[in-house]
């Protein structure tokens, strides 16, 4: 051994030239390490194969002058951008390459932005500056930001777009959910201009529940919010029966009389409790209260709005004297309320309440049994509410909203891994991490607060769509990409009729100057629209306009000086700056001019295709019956309609047809003649 | 030499063994004698790329005389990225086995294959990825087309379909569609019916849409097609 290793040493380096050759081999050597990686890399087999793909299409000669054959980059400082994705996906840019499947030669899909305006990790995350597909696309040692998986792609729009895009329903959908599902009365979400989300729910005050509800229901309710409503909000905490018990003690031990006791105790006649009388079945309906609220039908199925509370059992729920004196005037109750105050009779609130209190379940509170309260009860039960935060969502006397109470979510879209504990079975991705969170959030220990949400899996990839939407590269952009958030509009109508506005809670379903919601036509422009007659007996008793939609407008039994002040200021203040509401006389549509319309109607525009004049005869489900056009709206707007509709009521799906004035002179005039009376209205 | 063979020969031996291990194996019986597999629902749906199909997906397990299979075991595979769930199980008592699939993660057609674990019935299913320009064209459908070229009706829309003559073509029918060039189909949408000799009661939406509006629109008409767009008609 030892004289074959001298013999070898003697080899190499015996005297001075052979250990001069050897060193100088291995110099040579070492040297060529560096090139023969790059020789052999990775990027540079899949650029050969790029090579062959092309030369096999048609437009070879073409595609083979756009290769740029070494390592690419998209390089933007100001984005912190360094990509060199180009390098293997060669063929992002070629169009006719759209049917190769073969990656990485496919070529990108058409999105709104250039794809070297912002390079390729800023949408699609990974590290940009990798030149091998493990370390690019996947999280290695050294990085741990991987490709971003395709269903949560929206969230990279989100980073600078802050307001809905008709291009994201994915995250349009999950930023409505964090402020409809309450997530940020405890989460603090910051958008990256700074903007904090602000809830949509709108939680009661529990200050006076017990006047509302009995100790019984708050226990089921507690325990089990979707037993009650499967369509209801609260999430389920999973508290124990004594914990719920103790809940449900202090709650009612908080509870204060309210300025109304007086008045609740009062009422002489007493509400007969659920009576199912037809009567009241039919002023339920005539009150289009489904409008807002749902119940579910036999089939299971929920029928009605989402604006209100579902009523299935609201008879098990609400005591009846508090119920009539709720619909009596809802905002003194609560008045954050987006409920009207309907003009309702005496005995109209007696049938209603009746109607209500016999849609009771009998199984929801049937082994409800609880003792009488003990003070310790009512201390554990505030320890409870204090630890579990409800106050974050609820008022409640005694118990002040807890600031901070859960993390901040504005920077969890970059949140390392470092940082978050995975439960078994989640595979270690963030978007695994969320999605297994807001879906089973007690499996990831004993003792964590967070409750369960009742979501269905498109809404838990939505919402994490929404949060990985909150990274820190969107906080470092440049402000100027940032479509900023939009900031609701605090629009207060002034006056006696704003009151009247106020207090039919018009901003539920209408919006005016940005405030509102979108159940029913914006009302901005009204005053322009329509003709104050019409106006008066609408508001008076309110029909459909659309032959295929379900009426939805309550009557609200306003008096006829409550129904002027509302179409006087309607009239007045609601005008469209663009045109003259009084701009076209009538008598200058003249009978000849209305035949020339009418023509015009029939075979050049084939407005009939969606529009019915004629209800005998013509069909058109699409826009409104324009049998009584002509007692609905002035001319002057309709002729701006005829002109450009999108211009009056933006995203309105009727086509600007480019119309000359002449046309659309024409066509007003036809339209105007449309009086036909009805014996009553649908 | 020869120990450095045994070793390769072992290493070779173990990798054949782990790919087998990653294989999912299915519970169940094997598939009787010329079983058959069938699509019972689900097939040709379309959903943007990377999320789940609104249907699950249900295929239906026969024997050689047409009677339910039960307990056989089912395999579910498709294209890097679509995801099953589950991927695999036995067919139940009416020979029907279901899954909620996820589209892939690239836009266009792709296939499902459900096979029996045998692998001795196996049945191809279609869908559809949408992409970005696709998924933008399905909403502008949905508010500006579907009310007369969709003949489905729901309580927030009922169809005008029938109310009009000629009836307008579902999007999906790929018969009538994919013989319109893309240029016809661009000038259809924005100056109308009548400008191609077609229905008047196709109005021009030139003036509401723009131009990569109609773009996505037309994407997501070729994109849904059936039978499917060919690139072949575009040149004609």
């Amino acid at each position: 051994m030892s004289t074959s290793g001298r013999s070898l040493w003697h080899r190499f380096f015996g005297n001075s030239a052979r250990a001069f050759g050897s060193v100088s081999v291995v110099l040579l050597f070492s040297l060529a390490i560096a090139p023969a990686k790059d020789f052999f890399s990775e990027w540079r087999k899949y650029q050969n194969d790029y090579v062959k793909l092309v030369r096999t299409r048609a437009d070879a000669v073409t595609l083979q002058r756009h290769i740029e054959p070494g390592l690419q980059q998209i390089w933007h400082p100001e984005l912190v951008v360094v990509d060199r994705c180009t390098t293997c996906h060669l063929g992002l840019k070629e169009a006719s390459l759209a049917d190769v499947t073969q990656q990485p030669f496919g070529k990108h899909p058409p999105i709104p932005h250039s794809l070297t305006q912002f390079g390729c990790v800023v949408c699609h995350r990974g590290q940009g500056a990798a030149t091998t597909v493990r370390e690019a696309h996947h999280s290695t040692d050294a990085w741990e930001e991987p490709l971003l998986p395709a269903r949560f792609i929206e969230a990279s729009c989100g980073q600078c777009h802050l307001t809905p895009l008709r291009g994201t329903p994915v995250l349009n959908e999950g930023r409505r959910l964090l402020s409809r599902q309450g997530c940020v009365h405890c989460h603090n979400v910051r958008l990256a201009d700074g903007t904090p989300m602000q809830p949509t729910d709108n939680p009661p005050d529990l200050g006076h529940i017990a006047e509302k509800t009995t100790r019984e229901w708050i226990f089921a309710w507690v325990k089990n919010p979707q037993a009650y409503a499967t369509s209801a909000t609260m999430p389920n905490f999973g508290f124990g029966d004594d914990d719920t018990r103790d809940i449900s003690a202090f709650l009612v031990a908080q509870s204060t009389p309210s300025p109304y006791t007086a008045r609740i105790a009062s009422r002489k006649t007493k509400p007969a409790a659920g009576d199912a009388s037809a009567e009241g079945a039919s002023l339920y309906g005539q009150s289009f209260c489904a409008s807002c609220h749902a119940t579910q039908n036999a089939a299971g199925n929920l029928v009605g709005g989402d604006i209100g509370p579902e009523l299935t059992r609201v008879g098990s729920k609400l005591k009846p004297e508090w119920l009539e004196e709720w619909i009596r005037n809802p905002d003194d109750f609560f008045p954050g309320t987006k409920m009207p105050r309907f003009r309702f009779t005496d005995q109209q609130l007696s049938l209603l309440t009746g109607y209500l209190q016999s849609k009771t379940d009998s199984d929801l509170l049937a082994n409800v049994h609880l003792e009488p309260t003990t003070q310790k009860q009512i201390d554990h039960g505030r320890a409870l509410v204090m630890e579990y935060g409800c106050a974050s969502c609820h008022q409640i006397n005694g118990v002040k909203k807890p600031e901070n109470f859960a993390p901040d979510l504005s920077h969890i879209g970059s949140k390392p891994f470092a940082q978050l504990a995975f439960p078994a079975g989640v595979e270690h991705t963030l978007p695994d991490y969320l999605t297994s969170k807001i879906s089973k959030p007690r499996a990831f220990g004993t003792g964590l607060k967070m409750p369960k949400f009742t979501l269905a899996q498109a809404q838990v990839d939505a919402l994490t769509t929404a949060l990985l939407a909150n990274t820190a590269r969107a906080n470092t952009l440049p402000a100027t990409l940032r479509v900023a958030s939009q900031h609701d509009s605090q629009y207060q109508p002034a006056g006696k009729a704003g009151r009247l506005m106020d207090e039919l809670r018009c901003f539920s379903c209408h919006s005016i100057n940005g405030r509102g919601g979108t159940m029913a036509p914006d009302l901005s422009w009204e005053g322009s629209s329509v003709q104050s007659q019409w106006l008066t007996e609408f508001l008076k008793n309110p029909n459909t306009l659309r032959p295929a939609l379900i009426r939805r407008m309550p009557k609200f039994n306003l008096s006829d000086a409550e129904i002027h002040t509302l179409a006087d200021y309607i009239l007045t203040v609601y005008q469209s700056p663009a045109f003259d509401r009084d701009g076209i006389a009538q008598a200058s549509l003249t009978p000849q001019l209305a035949e020339e319309g009418k023509q015009l109607f029939y075979s050049k525009y084939n407005c009939n295709s969606c529009h019915i004049v004629d209800t005998a005869k013509d069909k058109g489900y699409v826009g409104p019956v324009l049998a009584q056009a002509g007692l609905r709206l002035t001319p002057a707007w309709t002729f701006q309609w005829l002109k450009n509709p999108q211009a009056l009521r933006p995203g309105t799906i009727e086509p600007n047809q480019h119309m000359d004035d002449a046309d659309a002179r024409a066509l007003t005039a036809y339209i105007m003649t449309l009086k036909a009376r009805k014996g009553a209205n649908q | 030499m020869k120990r450095q063979l045994i070793l390769l020969a072992i290493v070779i031996g173990m990798a054949g063994c782990a790919k087998q291990a990653l294989a999912p194996t299915p519970a169940g019986a094997a598939a009787p004698e010329g079983a058959v597999l069938m699509e019972s629902s689900g097939g040709k749906q379309a959903a943007a790329i990377g999320t789940p199909l609104e249907q699950p997906v249900m295929v239906q397990l026969n024997d050689a005389k047409g009677a339910a299979a039960a307990g056989v075991g089912i395999l579910l595979s498709g294209p890097t990225g679509a995801k099953f769930d589950p991927p695999s199980g036995v067919t139940d008592a009416n020979g029907q086995f279901t899954s909620q699939v996820a589209a892939p993660g690239t836009s266009g057609h792709f296939q499902i294959v459900a096979a029996t674990a045998d692998g001795k019935a196996r049945l191809k299913i279609d869908g559809i990825a949408l992409g970005y320009e696709q998924g933008l064209g399905r909403q502008l459908s949905t508010q500006y087309c579907a009310r007369c070229h969709d003949a489905e009706s729901t309580p927030e829309r009922v169809s005008n379909m029938d109310n009009l003559d000629p009836k307008p073509h579902a999007f999906s029918e790929g018969d009538t569609y994919n013989k319109i060039s893309n240029a016809d189909l661009t000038s259809l949408i924005s100056h109308g019916g009548a400008a191609l000799n077609k229905s008047a009661s196709m109005p021009p939406f030139g003036y509401t849409l723009t131009p990569a509006e109609i773009q996505a629109l037309i994407s997501y008409i070729r994109a849904i097609a059936d039978p499917p767009y060919e690139r072949v008609y575009a040149n004609k």
